[in-house]
């Protein structure tokens, strides 16, 4: 008894002085919380700017990998813990969290920051009846990447739009198997923002959709099928060996090292791919819209990494304030003068893309017709009742799409056929929809 | 002629040994190696081994980009504090159920190991409410207390089975001698189990110095180890697999120099009582 009582007292004292020592930090101090991307990390380079206009604000920065991230700022928003001030989120979250009261409105942004000139497309996916939710950073599409050199070996010229029909024949005529050269490198690993992400935009191309406008899975239809064979036998004639293991940060590298015809990912990879310091191939790459059908739907996607403020924050005001820095026009410019205009966060502002600076890059354009393809609020041919283009913006979705994943991702790697994954991907997805209560 | 088999066998052992311990220590290597290549060259298909660019630029940018000691003295104080918290109510504890064992001592064990078989993200949430509200979060204090009882068990169980080890005679003996309860575990017990208890410590600390869960989860910028520094240079989206591996690099030496110093008492620790 005696025992109990005194280790009872002593996690009492160290409670008391935890409690003390956090009780001191927090004095106008703005946690935020990012991911680790080239963008993200030169914000963190130039922070002097922003603490010189506000000496009375402090900045703390919590960087991690993407996934430990999205774990992590999850369970602080949902238990309230109050950890972080500024939280660097997606497209997926921010329809989700807004709904549920999570995230501070930015509807009171003053005029200067102009609100009006952020991509519509990009503004529309950060907004939840009306309120504008979070800050976007920086915006993304897909597109396709590709070799001008082996295209022209191939004896054929990529359009500015190209069809799935033209994509596949170029990468079965670009392949040269003994000389590792691979027509074409696509998302092959599993997992909702991997290959997911990557099949779902270009299951709308095909006409296909998750759910139906009663939230039936339609994995049984006829266009999910089309999409998925597609892929497999694109991949089976034209892909490099192990592409069931491939997502981006692997296809960049193959990329990279001269080894894809072409490659259809996010338009960030752009910066990446022409960098001579990385890419061997940096001068031969050339760039066009995501692939169609002719269904009036392309297979790109839209994602934006924004800027949020959860609702339970000490200091909404200080947080206010870095957000509007961070993604303001005066940012952009600050940016371009200390590391010029190829390294501006993209996909924000109307106002980037009518810079004749800017325009100069040789991937603005792009991205921009890019962005402005993707509508997530009307994502795909046939009505759906969600928003989101290579994602469902439910919160099922991350777990439903990681199973349906590593469906696809045997497919491709032969462990099981396509009619079997796409068998198994609807009955675990109206399973879990049917738990949630969505469907009876 | 006895002679000369003895000899090849000493050669082929020394030779499984050798390349036994190469294979379990290439990754780590590989990873060093890495560090020290350009974003390009760590990339690079097929890959070189020695014959590559030496740099340190990545070790730079690492420094310039984080703030390595505090990352460092965080990692140190969660894993040395959880640690000798842990030993303050284990060697009590593993001294009563191996020397005065009562009817449930053998449950009460396996109940204690068991509470390592639920997977920690099964409790997430509901630690992370009791540390949002006796304000624990992101404290190092907070960190010491949910090591402890993660390494709890493991440090019962090896110092109970360290304990059993030594015959209760001489305890006994020590009783005899007029020695009270806290004089036998402290001037009796303690000495005769260093080796155990160095080798308990050891291990524990390098098994807080890892935990990459808990240390992730609950902290933000004030009491993030080495785990969260580590994990600030991994990405999805982007290939920095040479700062990753620098970065890798600098938060594994520590405990890698620790190990390699101590490995004497490790090992001798581990085998202990194995060998009858």
């Amino acid at each position: 008894m005696n025992t109990t009582m005194r280790a009872l007292m002593g996690a009492t004292a160290l409670c008391a002085v935890g409690t003390v020592a956090l009780a001191d930090g927090h004095a106008k101090t703005v946690t935020i919380a990012t991911v680790n991307n080239g963008d993200m990390v030169r914000m963190q380079g130039l922070t002097e700017d922003f603490t010189a206009k506000n000496p009375d604000i402090n900045l703390e920065w919590v960087t991690l990998e993407e996934n430990v991230l999205r774990q992590r700022v999850t369970t602080d928003i949902a238990t309230k813990g109050g950890q972080y001030d500024v939280m660097t989120i997606g497209t997926y979250e921010v329809p989700i969290w807004g709904k549920q009261g999570w995230l501070t409105s930015l509807n009171d942004l003053p005029d200067s920051y102009d609100v009006d000139d952020l991509l519509p497309a990009i503004r529309g996916g950060l907004t939840v009846d009306g309120e504008l939710y979070a800050a976007p950073f920086y915006g993304e599409s897909s597109m396709v990447m590709y070799r001008t050199d082996l295209m022209e070996a191939a004896g054929m010229e990529m359009p500015e739009a190209p069809t799935w029909e033209f994509i596949a024949e170029a990468a079965r005529a670009m392949t040269d198997k003994d000389n590792e050269i691979y027509g074409v490198c696509l998302r092959g690993k599993a997992g909702w923002g991997e290959n997911m992400a990557f099949l779902t935009a270009m299951s709308n191309s095909f006409g296909a959709r998750w759910f139906d406008e009663d939230w039936n899975p339609q994995f049984d239809s006829p266009e999910w099928a089309a999409t998925v064979n597609f892929y497999v036998d694109l991949m089976n004639d034209a892909g490099p060996p192990g592409a069931s293991g491939n997502g981006f940060n692997e296809n960049l590298a193959l990329f990279q090292t001269g080894k894809c015809g072409m490659w259809i990912d996010a338009t960030v990879a752009a910066s990446f791919v022409t960098n001579p310091n990385d890419s061997t191939v940096a001068d031969k790459v050339g760039f066009a819209l995501a692939p169609d059908n002719g269904l009036g739907k392309r297979g790109n996607w839209l994602w934006a990494w924004s800027l949020a403020i959860p609702a339970g924050t000490d200091s909404p005001e200080a947080a206010k304030k870095f957000v509007e820095w961070a993604t303001s026009k005066e940012y952009l410019e600050l940016v371009a003068s200390k590391e010029g205009w190829a390294n501006v966060p993209p996909g924000t502002r109307t106002s980037l893309y009518e810079n004749p600076e800017y325009a100069s890059v040789p991937f603005a354009k792009m991205t921009l017709d890019s962005i402005n393809a993707a509508d997530p609020t009307n994502p795909t041919v046939d009505p759906v009742p969600y928003v989101g283009i290579q994602f469902v913006a439910i919160p099922e979705f991350q777990g439903i799409a990681t199973a349906t994943g590593q469906q696809f991702s045997a497919a491709l790697a032969g462990t099981t056929s396509v009619e079997d994954a796409l068998a198994n991907a609807q009955a675990l997805t109206l399973d879990e929809m049917k738990d949630a209560g969505y469907i009876q | 002629m006895a002679r000369a088999i003895t000899t090849r066998r000493k050669i082929i052992v020394t030779a499984a040994a050798w390349t036994v311990g190469l294979l379990i220590f290439f990754p780590i290597l590989w990873t060093i190696l890495t560090s020290f290549k350009t974003e390009a060259e760590a990339i690079a298909d097929p890959p070189s081994l020695f014959f590559f660019d030496w740099t340190f630029e990545n070790y730079g940018v690492v420094q310039e980009r984080s703030n390595y000691f505090l990352h460092f003295w965080n990692s140190v104080v969660i894993s040395v504090g959880s640690t000798l918290l842990g030993l303050a109510i284990a060697i009590p504890a593993a001294w009563s159920m191996a020397f005065v064992p009562a009817k449930q001592t053998k449950n009460i064990l396996m109940w204690m190991l068991s509470t390592k078989m639920l997977p920690p993200v099964g409790v997430l949430i509901p630690i992370y409410l009791i540390f949002r509200d006796t304000g624990l979060l992101d404290t190092r204090s907070g960190l010491v207390i949910v090591l402890t009882l993660i390494n709890l068990p493991i440090i019962v169980w090896m110092l109970y089975t360290y304990f059993k080890e030594i015959p209760g005679e001489i305890l006994e003996a020590a009783r005899m001698d007029g020695a009270n309860l806290r004089s036998e575990i402290l001037y009796v017990l303690t000495p005769m189990a260093v080796p155990g208890i160095a080798s308990t410590l050891l291990l524990n600390i390098i098994l807080a110095w890892n935990e990459a869960f808990w240390t992730l989860n609950l902290t933000a910028a004030k009491a993030a180890p080495l785990t969260a520094f580590i994990a600030s240079y991994s990405s999805p989206e982007g290939l920095f697999y040479a700062k990753l591996s620098a970065a890798s690099t600098m938060a594994i030496a520590p405990i890698l120099i620790m190990g390699w110093f101590s490995q004497k008492q490790l090992v001798r620790g581990l085998t202990f009582g194995a060998v009858k």
